[in-house]
């Protein structure tokens, strides 16, 4: 019985969700450009999802901009709010994901000036961490509402009323949020927000950036004119309105996903608070309520997560984009652990459809695998 | 009158419905029992199930076309292929010159593209067709320059359904050192393909035109001479950091289920849908004032764009509404401009107003072609004696010598 | 793009689509629009000696809001004064047709069409 422990990488697909997207998949065909019949179906199906997004990120329908993820859309709030600007300067977490963070660095090429906002040692970022890098030039600010790997929520809005200027666009990645605490685009009154469809138990191919409409956006793909000309190509209808009915589900159940996951996060960590050679990361901060980051002492990061999946346990060192890399991530070391610890990083992250014993079935293989590796290595 | 489902779509070339044994290999990954990983996590069987059939899709893209599956990358579609073949290529050789050729009756995607390069200070040079839609290949080597770094010319017209000699132009290009992109998405699965003999060296594919899914499409970046390209899409790494973002993996096993069958039954479907076409030309082709647009021998199958003079476009769609079809572009329809593939065949805005585009795909059947030739002929026929231009054109006046009051 | 019923209606049963003899004395003939525009109105009145709008008939080449406002107004010119037939508005139009505002300029259209047709027609008579 395979055991999934990898939710912050990807959802199942939510079988009422499958549902709703299988007619579009199917029957419903048409190219939303399209005047005739065929068309204004899928038109109407994509202007139901625009709303039923907007509910989840607590936004207006026409600030919604379909995307195809939330890579795309983290691309499009960086390069396509600064491209057509002069350079001069943006500043992003360190811990954000890689999605957001090439981007910025790529713009270094064309001459902008980059600076990475620190972290403390518990992932917390302070209105003091902005303020040491913000300048009077400064465009953008890009910090992710909750980190993708110790699950550490940052206070957006406070970060957001600290910036005096109005010149400065501020852009959170909220992917990791949306389904599981509350999100409010209007509240924070930030610029632009990403969210992911696969991560809330949608499908894989949509993502939306929320988009205040002052905004001045140029896209990043070039032609046919949809999504008010700033993402353009075909729409993939199935996923967005895969994306549209996770969105509602998400938003209906959040209260009770929330505690469900907890439960069970904390009763993980409160096992491995116990047992010894185990460091926990960022334990102390507020947190996803599904997330949890580890290390064992002395056992390599990568070799565990080898161990654990031929038990049929699936888990991740991190972000899954990572892990072809072989490093230590970069937000642990943005943390300030030793990159001999980091190396050795484990992350859980829960979703709806795990069960407590999931909890038993992952300690219980971690404690026989540890034991046996530690005993071997003694031998050998 | 039978079977007949209304309206009967006639819009293939817009968007295709996506076959049943398509759909099927789909919510196979879709559910928590299939292959719903994340295809980049390497660290457990989720991922590396979900990596196995990508990597399936992959090879049944790259047979197609006759290509090395290490030379196909996912994209959201062949717009996103577009633009990365032409602004990757453009800022990755920049170095070695700022000068772009394409034509004018190019996808938006291609056009557009072109215009932001130009914002950038790229000089781009757009070829008039010839009136059939064919482009003179002596007007493009005329257009090439010692800085032309890419010249991007579709495979296949979207609206006009006309097939480019690629391989001629390939040619041209490669013995002046010119990368080629092509946009293939009106022709992966019509036409035959074959990336070992036609000089290509980057070529755009959407799933959502061959009965695959929409949201997902591949470009082919050549190996052998190798292609470089500038990433638009940052962060990840994903498809050798040509293309980042997490790959929907039902997307792209419907894609390569697509073009798997695309592959085993295009020749067969082809000869079908070709007769089907000529039978619904049969019925037009004697009707006055009846102009088809695009050459007709370097066509798809499917194709048919048709202009009815004197009537307008508009109420001849209103006057159609049992069937789906397009007055132009799917992605221009929106506005009253007319067509702009056909002004550049050097239509006049009347012809290129009353255009009706009929794209017959896998699902069209005779008493389809049938029906709709009666329905037309009747609607032209109803409008033409509501047309004071019918009338004018009856009497011998020539409107062109006509004072017309614009307003 | 999405009709009211009554464009519908006058679309799909057009009234008064016809032709007038425009040499004809009493006939006026307005004819606006160009056909690169995508749309062109023929309007043609008979008027009594006592200056009454006996007959209006049209022929439009347009989209189905040009057909349907031109297919009304011979409707509305039917019986009227000339005077009163100019009292027509292109609002009136729009209104009754509950034409979108893309399609307002159908409306105007249909508008300078009465004008048109009623100039034509004094004229003949001043001549």
């Amino acid at each position: 019985m395979a055991v999934y422990l990898d939710n912050n990488s990807t959802t199942a697909l939510e079988p009422e969700v499958l549902d709703v997207m299988l007619p579009y998949l199917k029957d419903i065909h048409g190219n939303p450009s399209s005047v005739h019949r065929y068309g204004r179906l899928t038109r109407n199906a994509i202007e139901q999802a625009r709303h039923q997004v907007a509910n989840l990120a607590g936004a207006q329908p026409e600030q919604v901009i379909f995307t195809s993820g939330g890579t795309e859309a983290n691309n499009l709030a960086i390069l396509g709010a600064l491209s057509n600007k002069v350079p001069a300067h943006l500043a992003v977490s360190s811990i954000e994901h890689a999605s957001v963070i090439e981007p910025a660095k790529i713009l270094i090429n064309s001459g902008w000036k980059l600076d990475l906002i620190p972290v403390d040692a518990a992932c917390n970022i302070s209105a003091e961490n902005i303020e040491s890098v913000v300048s009077d030039d400064t465009c953008l600010i890009s910090v992710m509402m909750a980190n993708n790997e110790t699950g550490v929520i940052q206070d957006i809005k406070h970060l957001n009323q600290h910036i005096q200027s109005e010149k400065v666009l501020f852009h959170s990645d909220a992917s990791q949020v949306a389904g599981k605490l509350p999100v409010n685009f209007a509240e924070m009154k930030i610029d632009m927000m990403t969210l992911s469809s696969h991560k809330i138990y949608g499908p894989q191919g949509a993502g939306a950036l929320i988009v205040n409409r002052s905004v001045e956006l140029e896209p990043i793909i070039y032609g046919g004119g949809q999504e008010r000309g700033l993402r353009n190509g075909t729409e993939n209808i199935a996923a967005i309105v895969g994306f549209g009915a996770a969105a509602e589900l998400a938003g209906q159940q959040i209260e009770d996903i929330n505690k469900y996951l907890r439960t069970m996060r904390d009763a993980l960590q409160s096992e491995l608070a116990n047992m010894p050679g185990i460091t926990l990361f960022a334990a102390q901060s507020d947190r996803l309520p599904n997330t949890l980051q580890f290390a064992v002492d002395d056992f390599d990061g990568e070799a565990l997560l080898m161990h654990l999946d031929k038990q049929g346990i699936a888990v991740s060192s991190g972000s899954a984009c990572h892990s072809k890399a072989g490093i230590p991530s970069h937000v642990l070391l943005a943390m300030g652990v030793a990159p001999e610890l980091a190396k050795n990083a484990i992350r859980i992250s829960f979703g709806k459809h795990n069960r407590m014993d999931d909890v038993h079935v992952f300690l219980h293989a971690l404690k026989e695998i540890t034991l046996t590796q530690h005993q071997s290595m003694r031998v050998g | 009158m039978s079977n007949l489902k209304l309206p009967i779509y006639f819009d293939y070339s817009a968007t295709t419905p996506v076959d049943e044994r398509v759909a099927e290999e789909m919510i196979k990954c879709m559910t928590v029992e299939g292959n719903f990983g994340n295809p980049a996590s390497r660290s457990h069987a989720f991922g590396w199930n979900s990596e196995e059939a990508v990597e399936t899709a992959r090879g049944h893209v790259a047979a197609l076309i006759n290509a090395d599956p290490r030379e196909i990358v996912w994209t959201s579609g062949a717009t996103e292929s577009d633009n990365l073949a032409i602004k990757g290529v453009a800022h990755f050789y920049q170095k070695n010159g700022k000068h772009i050729i394409t034509c004018k009756t190019e996808h938006k995607a291609v056009l557009d593209t072109c215009r932001q390069l130009e914002r950038e200070g790229y000089e781009v040079t757009y070829l008039d067709p010839e009136p059939n839609g064919l482009i003179d290949l002596n007007k493009l080597v005329a257009a090439m320059r010692d800085d032309t770094i890419l010249v991007s010319i579709m495979h296949v017209n979207n609206e006009i359904g006309v097939i480019q000699d690629i391989a001629a132009i390939g040619e041209l290009c490669r013995e002046r050192k010119i990368i080629f992109h092509v946009d293939a998405a009106q022709s992966a699965g019509k036409t035959p393909i074959d990336l070992q003999t036609m000089k290509v060296d980057l070529m755009s594919f959407s799933a959502h035109k061959i009965y695959g899914p929409k949201g997902i499409g591949a470009l082919y970046v050549r190996r052998k001479p190798r292609i470089r390209l500038e990433a638009q899409m940052h962060g990840g790494g994903h498809e050798r950091g040509m293309r980042s973002g997490t790959l929907a993996t039902h997307q792209i096993v419907g894609m390569g289920e697509a073009f798997r069958i695309a592959k085993q039954d295009m020749q067969e479907e082809n000869e079908r849908i070709m007769k089907l076409r000529n039978r619904l030309w049969d019925g037009f082709k004697d009707m006055e004032e009846v102009y088809l647009n695009g050459d007709f021998e370097h066509r798809i199958a499917g194709n048919l764009n048709v202009s009815f003079n004197f009537v307008e476009g508009e109420s001849l769609i209103m006057a159609l509404k049992d069937i789906a079809v397009s007055s132009g572009s799917a992605c221009t329809s929106a506005s009253l401009e007319p067509s702009y593939v056909l002004r550049a065949l050097g239509r006049s805005d009347e012809l290129a107003h009353s255009s009706l585009r009929f794209t017959i795909g896998r699902y069209t059947n005779e008493e389809e072609i049938d029906y709709t030739i009666d329905l037309v002929k009747n609607a032209v026929n109803k409008l033409r004696d509501l047309s004071p231009l019918w009338d004018m054109f009856k009497e011998g006046i020539d409107l062109n010598s006509v004072e017309w009051a614009a307003h | 793009m999405a009709y009211s019923e009554k464009v519908m209606d006058h679309y799909e049963n057009p009234r008064n689509v016809g032709v007038l003899n425009k040499d004809d004395s009493n006939v006026g003939t307005g004819m606006v629009g160009a056909p690169a525009c995508g749309d062109v109105m023929r309007l043609q009145i008979q008027v009594s000696d006592d200056g009454i709008i006996e007959n209006a008939v049209f022929k439009t080449y347009g989209c189905g809001s040009a057909i349907a406002s031109s297919s009304l107004v011979t409707e509305w010119m039917k019986g009227k004064t000339l005077d009163e037939a100019r009292q027509i508005k292109n609002l009136d139009i729009a209104e009754e047709l509950a034409l979108p505002p893309v399609k307002v300029h159908c409306s105007v259209l249909a508008e300078d069409a009465i004008s048109a047709a009623v100039e034509d027609y004094l004229k003949k008579q001043a001549g």
